[in-house]
């Protein structure tokens, strides 16, 4: 993104009939807590705080912009979400207090939504992962590992097989799930909260 | 004795053995209850939240529900995982922030039967109960071995010290607490400057160029302070500093050999248990020369594999690496 498109977009006339002029609401909305977004003072705080920032294609201040810009797919197809590591530097020095990572998770499930994601080794990741929580109440390292690996990084599989013997040999990984007791309760709660989430 | 509600976490119970164990055998010498939060589930890590707002925070609440069913007097959760401590935190904290969320959260819990009041429950992670709770002063006073002479990195990462909510801790970026509690173990603590980076989160299953660059930024950091071991509070920054090592070290062509230990198995160590006992062996990067410095032996673990020796000298010419011995030597 070159700066001129940003400024294309803050200074073409609103339409009545764009939608994307209601992003940053839509993105507060669907943010836990008050997102602040709208208080961003395009500081850079964040992008300077960041630890990834360097494999992303936005700053996380850049890509606020580009929310309030309304610049809904570019913003959505950003990696910058994705390679977030949620370690809350940013979030503890923003002067602004807006919160960062919770906003970078609204964005990730927004991207799932419309499936504007560019790569999708993470979003299967978190996929995979939600699955076997659904399914058992309790995360399954062997089954996320195996089959996240396979999929996505069958390369690296034979550089890894030591480390996988290790921790299996030392009993640090199960290959078999543990399940919670209740987990048919906690099915009707996620289903219910499905639902919840489907009417806003 | 003091009882807490306890959150174990997925991981205690397999990657992170060694932090339950070592943690089990000490809470006897600290008299510390930790009674288990009964058919407790998964929080849904960093993976739920990116996914959906409701069913993640109405994951993390089934616990914080069953946990103030069973309160019995005990107002307050102990995770000794820095990501569950922090999901748990959070749902507390922004249901409060933000009623609708409570009121949907709960109204998804009434599908099983649940009610959580938020506000109503105290989250907090285990090094702020052992710091805050049992005390230096009590922790000193139980050490029978001190750990002199190892040298000692504290890292607490990411999610310990931030956002903090509560303000519980000395500060965000380098909070003190991790190092005065191993002072008071008798070890030599180094004023780790990367104490509170990340380790890469589950970026090595994301983007592993990322991940290896985090955990090499704190291997080598701890390596210029020539450090003995990093010591932890979070399964996932042990698995991450510890399993992923060597494909870091294959990636930068370095040969870091840093053994990545939780506080509890040190403080295991200081107040006389056996090694064993603590979980000693399971990490993949062996303990066992840094053990060796304060007198104890390593453990060799049932299955360590040995590659069969090689009898002819002059077998497949392998290249030497330069960074093998110039980096570390």
């Amino acid at each position: 993104m070159t700066s001129e498109t940003v400024s294309q977009n803050i200074t073409s006339p609103p339409l009545e009939s764009n939608p994307n002029l209601r992003f940053l609401e839509e993105v507060s909305g669907a943010t836990a807590g008050v997102a602040r977004l709208e208080m961003c003072i395009q500081c850079g705080s964040c992008g300077g705080s960041c630890p990834s920032s360097a494999d992303m294609d936005h700053t996380p201040r850049q890509l606020f912009a580009m929310v309030r810009a309304g610049m809904r797919e570019e913003a959505l197809s950003s990696n910058t979400p994705w390679i977030c590591v949620s370690c809350y530097h940013c979030v503890v020095r923003c002067p602004q207090e807006v919160h960062i990572a919770d906003v970078m998770y609204t964005l990730k499930s927004m991207a799932i939504r419309t499936k504007l994601y560019k790569d999708a080794t993470a979003p299967d990741f978190s996929a995979t992962f939600v699955d076997m929580v659904e399914t058992y109440g309790r995360s399954f390292e062997f089954g996320l590992a195996t089959r996240h690996y396979l999929k996505h990084f069958p390369l690296r599989l034979p550089g890894m097989a030591p480390m996988g013997l290790g921790l299996l040999t030392k009993q640090r990984m199960d290959i078999t799930p543990n399940r919670i007791e209740r987990i048919d309760e906690l099915k009707r709660i996620l289903q219910h909260a499905k639902e919840l989430e489907a009417i806003q | 004795m003091t009882n807490y509600l306890f959150y174990p976490g997925c991981s205690m119970e397999t990657s992170a053995k060694a932090y339950y164990e070592s943690l089990m055998a000490i809470t006897e010498i600290l008299e510390l209850n930790l009674i288990e939060i009964e058919d407790w589930n998964c929080c849904g890590a960093t993976e739920y939240l990116g996914i959906n707002l409701i069913p993640a925070y109405a994951l993390i609440s089934r616990n914080l529900a069953l946990a103030k069913n069973q309160s019995n007097g005990s107002n307050t959760v102990v995770a000794p995982c820095s990501a569950c401590y922090l999901n748990l935190a959070k749902a507390d904290h922004y249901m409060l922030e933000r009623p609708e969320l409570g009121e949907k959260v709960n109204l998804a819990l009434q599908a099983g039967g649940l009610f959580y009041k938020p506000g109503s429950l105290e989250i907090r992670h285990l090094l702020d109960i052992l710091i805050n709770d049992i005390g230096l002063e009590t922790i000193k006073s139980k050490v029978t071995k001190p750990l002199k002479g190892l040298r000692v990195a504290p890292y607490l990462g990411c999610m310990v010290p931030r956002p903090d909510y509560k303000k519980r801790w000395s500060d965000h970026e380098h909070p003190v607490e991790l190092d005065r509690l191993l002072i008071a173990l008798g070890a030599e603590v180094i004023d780790f400057p990367l104490k509170t980076h990340c380790c890469g989160g589950h970026m090595p299953q994301i983007s592993p160029s990322t991940a290896f660059e985090l955990i090499r930024r704190l291997l080598h950091g701890a390596d210029q302070y020539k450090a003995d071991v990093l010591v932890t509070v979070c399964p996932m920054c042990q698995m991450n500093l510890d399993a992923f090592q060597a494909e870091t070290n294959r990636h930068f062509h370095t040969n870091y050999k840093i053994p990545i230990l939780f506080f509890t198995q040190l403080m295991g160590l200081a107040f006389g248990k056996e090694p064993k006992q603590l979980g000693f062996g399971r990490e993949l990067v062996n303990a066992g020369l840094a053990l060796s410095r304060i007198g104890l032996e390593a453990i060799e673990t049932e299955a360590s594999i040995t590659q069969p020796k090689r009898t002819k000298k002059t077998g497949l010419p392998m290249p030497n690496m330069p960074a093998d011995t110039e980096v570390n030597p």
